[in-house]
Formats: C-alpha cells, sequence, structure tokens
C-alpha cells in the first residue's frame, strides 16, 4: 500500500536541544567531520488505495495544521513512496 | 536606489559606529518600529548628545519598553519600598531590584522566591512560553547564589469550552511539566482558573524559590577595574527579538532566516547543568557578580551590571558565541536566547573559572573588561558601536504619571449585587436544593479537581516535598536536620479585583497569607505579579494604581514586606483588558515541618471535632456561585486584616502546640466547597449541622455554605485538645462555632436537616470535568 511520508525540521533559527546533544555526542564518539546536526521528524501516512491528489493536498493540510507547529517548525517534504 | 546601492548603504548601517552616528546626525532610525515613543527617542538623543547608533537604538528600546523598565507602573511601585517598617526589614536581607529578593530564615539559612509573568510567549506558542517561563525565573533565583528547590504555577486561561482553551492548556501544562519535571523541581502548587475575559490574554505566571547559606547570597554587579566579564551557557540565537525584523534595514544579508521574532526554545538539560555549574562557581568564590539573561539579554545584563557596579564595562561583541552567525550586533544584544549568564570574575580567578566550565561541558566566552570610565563601551571588532552611561540605559529610562480616573461604569458595577439580580433569585433553599448546589460547585470549571494539570507535574522530586497541591500551600523541608522549611502559596481573584481593586488586591493577600498560616507557617514575605491592561488606558490605569495602593496598605499592616515581582501590562484585546489580576505569592516559615497541617481528614481523625473559626456574612458578590449564574457585580468580601492575624496566629499556634490535625482555609465556594475539598482529600466523611452557624451570624443556610467571607478556616480538633483549642480561640477573642465531626465509618457529608451526600458521587463530578473538556 502506498504511503505518504511528511518530513518536519524545526525552523533553522528556533533552538533544537536534541540536535545540540547529538552534536556534542559525535566527536566523543569518534566522528568528527560534522559541525551542526539539525534533528527533525518523520511520518509515515498509509493509505488504502491510490494516492489521488485530494489524499496528498489533504495530507498537506495535515502536515501544515497538525504534524507540524507553524511557530517553530517547517514542513519540509511531503512526497508519496510506493512499497 | 539599485540592489548594488541599497546593499552597499545597508552594509554602512550594519556598521553604524558611534562615529558614524556623530557624522551622521539626519539618518532615520526606526525607533517607532523598535517601540519607542518620539518623546523617548529624543530623551536618548539628549542623553547621548547625538543620534544614537543602531546597536544603542537596540539597547534603549528593549530596555525602556514597559516590560524592563516599569515605566507606567515605577512611580506606583515605590510604595511597596516606601510603607515599610523596620520590623518588616529585620529579616529582608535583599529587597527589590535584585533579581529576587532574600529573606533570612534562621541558623545561616536564607530563601529566595520571586514570581513572574510569561503572559504573551506562552499565547503565542505554549509549549515553549510556559517551559521558558519556568527557566527564566528559575535563573533569577540561581543568580542570588541559591539553589533552586521548587516552582509553582498560578495559571490563568480562557472559558473552559473555548477551542483556544484547549490549545493553550495542553501546551503550557505540557510545557511546564516537561521544563520543570527535567530540571528536577517539584511543582508544588499554584492556581488555574477560567474566565472568558482571558481568552485572547492568558496568564502564565511563574515562581521559584531557592535556599541558601547567607555568605552565598551574589549580587548583579561589575565592580573592581580589572575584573573580566564572561557570558556562558548557551549560545545566542535571533530566539524573542522583539520586533526586530525592523532592524533589517540593518542587515546586509538577505539569506538568512527571516521569520521574527522567533520564538524561544527552552532547554531544560542545558539549564540543569548551568544550576550546578554556577553553584559551584559560588562554593569557589569564583564571581565577584553575577546576573542572569532573561528579557532584553545582553542589554540588560551589561548595563544591570555596569550601572550596580562602581565603574564602566568594555565588551567586544565578536566574541558572543552564536548559533546562527547571519545574527546583527543589534539582534546580539537584543537576543532573548535562553540558559545563559553573565559573570564578573577577577583576573586571578580566570583559571579556576575556566576549569569549572570544562568540568560542566558548559561553552563561555570572554567578553570583555571592568573600567574605571563610568561608561558602557561595546565593540564590533574593534570598532565602537555603543558608548553610553549605562545607568540611562537600566535605570534613568522614561517614568510615566500616566492619568487615571475612577471608570464611570464602576458605581453601576458596583451596584449591581448578585442578590438583586435576575441570576440572584430562586437561591437553593431546601437540602436537595442545596446538596444539587454543591455538586454543580465542585464541578464547574474554577471549584473542580485539578489533577489532570498537577498530575502532569512531579510534586515530590527531590524528597524535600512536605505538602503540595491540592493542600492549601505548598512546603518543602529546608534543613533534614532540623526539619526547618518553608511555605508558599499564590492567590489572585480577578473577580473581587474587578469590583474593587483597592480591596480585590488585599483579598488576594488575605487568601495568600491565610493559606500559608493555615498549613502552619509563619507568613515571612511577599512576591507579587501583578497583571493588567493597558495603562494608556484611563479606567485599567485606576485599577492599577488602587491596586497597588491597596497592596502595599495591607503588606504593612499584616507585616509582611514584598521583596520582589513583575508587572504584566497590556493584557488586553482590543480594548478589552483582563480583569486586573494581582497574584500575590506569600512565602512562609515552619520551625519543623513536621508539624505542618494537612488540609484533610485522615481515616484516624474518626471523631475528631470539626470547627469553623471566623464569622460568616452575607457575601455572594463576585463569589464562585455568582460566577455559576453569569454574574458579576457588587462588591467582594469585606477585607479584615486584623482578623486574618489574628486567625494565622491561632493556626500556627494551634500546629505548633499539637491541637488541630487537619485544616483548611476558606476561600472560593466558601463553607461548602472547603468541607467537600477536606473530606474528598483522602475520602473520610462527617457529619456537620449549620443551625448554630446560622443562629449565631444571622444567614441562611445557603449563605452558610456559599458566601465567601474572608478570616475564615475549618480545622479537625482531637477530642483530648478541644478544651484547650476553645480556650484559645475564647483568649483572642476570636469566633468560633462547633459544626460537627468527622466520622470515619461514613462515605458521605452529612448536613444534617439539609442533605447526605455520597463523596464517591461528589469525587466524580469534581475531579469529572477537566478530563471531559481536555481528554
Amino acid at each position: 500500500m502506498p504511503r505518504i511520508v511528511v518530513d518536519v525540521m524545526p525552523k533553522p533559527e528556533i533552538l533544537d536541544p536534541q540536535g545540540k546533544a547529538i552534536v556534542g555526542a559525535l566527536p566523543r564518539l569518534g566522528f568528527t567531520a560534522f559541525s551542526q546536526v539539525r534533528q527533525g521528524k518523520r511520518f509515515e501516512l498509509t493509505v488504502d488505495g491510490e494516492v489521488t491528489e485530494e489524499i496528498l493536498a489533504q495530507a498537506r493540510t495535515a502536515a501544515e495544521r497538525l504534524l507540524s507547529n507553524p511557530v517553530i517548525e517547517d514542513v519540509v517534504n511531503v512526497e508519496v513512496v510506493a512499497d | 536606489m539599485s540592489a548594488a546601492e541599497q546593499t552597499a548603504e545597508q552594509k554602512k548601517f550594519n556598521m553604524d559606529t558611534v562615529a558614524n552616528a556623530a557624522a551622521t546626525p539626519q539618518t532615520e532610525l526606526p525607533w517607532a518600529e523598535l517601540g519607542l515613543k518620539h518623546n523617548e527617542f529624543e530623551e536618548v538623543v539628549k542623553v547621548l548628545g547625538r543620534r544614537p547608533t543602531a546597536a544603542e537604538l537596540a539597547m534603549y528600546s528593549v530596555m525602556w519598553s514597559e516590560h524592563c523598565s516599569y515605566k507606567s507602573s515605577k512611580n506606583h511601585l515605590r510604595q511597596f519600598g516606601d510603607k515599610v517598617t523596620e520590623e518588616m526589614k529585620k529579616d529582608m536581607l535583599v529587597g527589590i531590584g535584585e533579581n529576587a529578593g532574600v529573606t533570612n530564615l534562621g541558623d545561616g539559612w536564607a530563601v529566595t522566591f520571586k514570581i513572574e509573568s510569561h503572559n504573551s510567549p506562552t499565547m503565542i506558542e505554549p509549549y515553549q512560553g510556559a517551559a521558558t517561563g519556568i527557566g527564566g525565573i528559575v535563573r533569577d533565583i540561581i543568580s542570588m547564589g541559591a539553589r533552586p528547590v521548587a516552582v509553582m504555577d498560578p495559571l490563568r486561561f480562557g472559558a473552559i469550552d473555548h477551542p483556544d482553551t484547549a490549545r493553550v492548556i495542553h501546551g503550557a501544562v505540557a510545557g511546564i511539566g516537561g521544563y520543570g519535571n527535567s530540571l528536577g523541581l517539584p511543582n508544588i502548587g499554584g492556581e488555574v482558573v477560567f474566565d472568558s475575559v482571558y481568552q485572547g490574554n492568558p496568564l502564565v505566571n511563574a515562581l521559584a524559590v531557592g535556599i541558601m547559606r547567607h555568605e552565598d547570597i551574589r549580587l548583579a554587579n561589575a565592580s573592581g577595574l580589572g575584573n573580566k566579564v564572561v557570558l556562558f551557557g548557551a549560545r545566542t540565537g535571533g530566539d524573542g527579538i522583539g520586533g526586530a525584523s525592523i532592524l533589517s534595514s540593518e542587515s546586509f544579508d538577505d539569506t538568512k532566516p527571516s521569520k521574527r521574532p522567533a520564538v524561544q526554545v527552552g532547554d531544560p538539560f542545558a539549564e540543569k547543568v548551568l544550576i550546578e555549574c554556577c553553584l559551584e562557581l559560588f562554593k569557589g568564590s569564583l564571581v565577584e557578580g553575577i546576573q542572569d539573561l532573561g528579557a532584553a539579554g545582553i542589554s540588560c545584563a551589561t548595563s544591570e551590571l555596569a550601572s550596580n557596579g562602581d565603574g564602566g564595562m568594555d565588551i567586544e561583541l565578536t566574541s558572543v558565541l552564536l548559533r546562527d552567525p547571519s545574527l546583527t550586533p543589534g539582534e546580539i544584544l537584543m537576543s532573548e536566547s535562553q540558559e545563559r549568564m553573565m559573570a564578573v570574575v577577577s583576573p586571578q580567578n580566570v583559571a579556576a573559572f575556566e576549569a569549572v566550565m570544562d568540568k560542566w561541558a558548559v561553552e563561555y566566552s570572554w567578553l570583555g573588561e571592568v573600567t574605571d570610565t563610568n561608561r558602557l563601551v561595546i565593540k564590533w571588532d574593534g570598532e565602537v558601536i555603543v558608548d553610553v552611561d549605562p545607568r540611562t540605559v537600566a535605570h534613568d529610562g522614561p517614568v510615566y504619571d500616566r492619568p487615571y480616573a475612577r471608570p464611570q461604569w464602576q458605581d453601576a458595577l458596583q451596584a449591581d449585587t448578585f442578590k438583586a439580580s435576575a441570576a440572584g433569585q430562586n437561591l437553593p433553599a431546601t437540602g436537595a436544593e442545596l446538596r444539587a448546589a454543591l455538586v454543580e460547585l465542585m464541578a464547574s470549571p474554577n471549584m473542580c479537581s485539578k489533577d489532570w494539570v498537577t498530575n502532569q507535574y512531579d510534586r515530590y522530586v527531590g524528597g524535600n516535598t512536605a505538602l503540595a497541591t491540592p493542600d492549601d500551600a505548598g512546603v518543602i523541608r529546608v534543613d533534614e536536620e532540623t526539619g526547618m522549611g518553608v511555605a508558599l502559596a499564590t492567590d489572585a481573584n480577578g473577580r473581587y479585583t474587578y469590583l474593587d481593586p483597592y480591596h480585590g488586591a488585599q483579598l488576594a493577600l488575605s487568601e495568600s497569607y491565610r493559606n500559608v498560616a493555615t498549613s502552619g507557617a509563619i507568613p515571612l514575605a511577599v512576591s507579587d505579579c501583578l497583571n493588567f491592561g493597558s495603562p494608556e488606558d484611563p479606567d485599567v490605569m485606576w485599577q492599577l494604581a488602587e491596586a497597588i495602593r491597596g497592596l502595599s496598605d495591607a503588606c504593612m499592616e499584616l507585616g509582611v514586606p514584598v521583596t520582589g515581582g513583575n508587572v504584566s501590562l497590556y493584557n488586553q484585546t482590543g480594548t478589552t483588558a483582563i480583569h486586573p489580576t494581582p497574584v500575590v505569592a506569600m512565602l512562609g516559615k515552619f520551625d519543623d515541618i513536621a508539624r505542618r497541617t494537612p488540609s484533610g481528614w485522615r481515616a484516624d481523625a474518626d471523631g475528631q471535632a470539626i470547627y469553623l473559626l471566623g464569622t460568616t456574612f452575607d457575601e455572594l458578590d463576585g463569589s464562585e456561585f455568582a460566577n455559576i449564574r453569569g454574574h458579576l457585580g457588587g462588591m467582594p468580601p469585606k477585607v479584615d486584616l486584623a482578623a486574618e492575624k489574628t486567625l494565622g496566629a491561632i493556626l500556627i499556634n494551634a500546629s505548633r502546640d499539637g491541637m488541630i490535625d487537619s485544616a483548611h482555609d476558606l476561600s472560593e465556594g466558601g463553607l461548602g466547597a472547603a468541607l467537600g475539598e477536606m473530606a474528598l482529600r483522602y475520602g473520610v466523611g462527617a457529619r456537620v449541622a449549620l443551625d448554630d452557624l446560622c443562629e449565631r451570624d444571622g444567614v441562611d443556610a445557603f449563605t452558610a455554605l456559599f458566601s465567601e467571607s474572608q478570616a475564615r478556616a475549618v480545622v479537625a480538633v482531637p477530642r483530648s485538645e478541644e478544651v484547650r483549642f476553645n480556650d484559645m480561640a475564647t483568649a483572642r477573642q476570636f469566633p468560633v462555632v462547633r459544626l460537627g465531626v468527622v466520622d470515619a465509618a461514613s462515605t458521605s457529608l452529612e448536613v444534617q436537616g439539609q442533605f447526605d451526600l455520597d463523596l464517591a458521587e461528589l469525587r466524580e463530578a469534581h475531579e469529572a470535568t477537566l478530563p471531559k473538556y481536555f481528554g
């Protein structure tokens, strides 16, 4: 069944404590190549049947209104993934 | 102008140095967009003798804002410092003006506490707004040299059934829990009130309390020529820059994040590290002065430290560690990024300071040093962009005597009494009606169980919580050896204060005093958070002036000094202001918290006598019962500070001498609510009768149950102590009446001759309300 993937990231100017913690931990484990980490989240919305334009539009609206907090986060990607 | 020319122009402005400002007096500055009034901008020009640079304008605009300068309230707030007796000063180690007041507890211990507002950040982004409210007030406590030990949150939201209320309360409560629980600080009390007047302006106030030894007290001043200035903790980002998109004229890079003002995001784990790291600095006496960074960020910290010290300060702003490298100097000065502190360190302690920072993995950067010039000089890559007298930024801002007048509608409001109104007809009279009314009251949004909120907080982390919500006061143990501890309560009643601001503020003080005394603690000091509408409205300004006058008069009479607090104005939507809401936080002291008095009777209290202390008058105006019926008018209950004092003394002595086992103060909802809450606390029933009370005070059963007369409390007295207890009340000429007995075998609250109310039914009604609306 096809899934719609929604990626949400904290806005660039917003503090991201999780990303900060990870960037602090990386060099301690020997990963020294990375200067910044931003942690976002990924949602997978499964659709029974075909993904129509209308369903995709619904997913976009849900992404803006429920899956992300528009005050501090951006929806960076909404796409259909077929299995 | 071409794009290239514009970029060149803006680039020049970005490097707006003092020399440039002197050479280009005609440059247009966005002072109005930054919130300065024309006369204020002219005052800045007069103070400097030239136009301000962009960075100076940023500093003055945030430091002269209402939030930082108290320009509308300052003239009135002076009363808190003036109406103080020598006796009240006795235990005040640090008073108003520092980050928080400090009160002596004896045995070398001291306590510091303060309450602040974080109202509008919470409206915009409830989770982060409420979370950073906790973070900010906790840093105030740290910067005094104390270890934070508890927090409290008085919360006021819009109507319970309004869809936006669910958004705000879910976020705010989760934010308070998320930040406070992560910090390891118990949340020991507060309030939750719903009223449509707060719909567009929820009030999220935050209180923190900390304890320390006397020698650990630290102040915010930068003294000692040559001492180093250091910024440590989180990096500086674009958080909470008030209206700073306006400063984009300062910017020459259009690729930077644009959506400002950015929400401040809190990081409680970083704050926890900051607490431990600061306490280690204090222990080693490694800092000469310290200041937390809150509103107005570096602008506030540098100007406050410098103006409270004995000289000036030189700062290199490019040394500030940035999270967002595109920030302009003005934005760096205004940023409200969380979890940052600024300290002054003597040169010989620099290495030791750095060792502590490294141990806790806290980032720091040395910004400059204390000078003897009496000037605050800030450089950007060596070029002077700020050169001001720090006092003009921090202390000598504009002060307004705003016009105020008793609103024209006030008389009509006060004349509209509940019992004469349509809502006040057909009042409950029969037993069945009174029973139904009590159930309805106990299930109403303001009187219902707040467990849904407080269960999201950790009340006991740290292991020193002796009492917490829903008891009258939160109690924290300070000294494990002696059992010495403190009690705290916060109270306000916007409805009372709307009806009569002078007395309404005194009623908030009375209730917090009574709550602390009911727990058995001796009230010592006050911190207040004054939440009002726009001071530019003479009606609102009158409410503010009256509330401050009332509160300061009453503090003097009760002998409890105000040690600090906060004023939050412009809480209004359009021309409609919130109810004036002065939240009063009272701090009390226990010699031994083992003597604390809980607010409900337990099963082992079977047979104990239930007494009501105080007099019941016909006072339903502004009450919660009137609220249920949708009425607000008339005069609030009478203030009787002398009676509050006597009642307090009785409750404190009775607790210390073991004469009472439980006590609960009477406030919103009156005797009915108090009896219901005492019974529900541990699920233990009682049999009471109202006849003696009604006969003595000349009131009917309805009034006896629902009047909100002040200076009253219900206590449970062991049989063996009844004589002694009665003698004490009589000796103090304080009215006391026996209502009945605790009945452990019963599962109901029986009001003889009126009704028998099953506790399971009452509990279901009491506890179902918040889950019904918020899940």
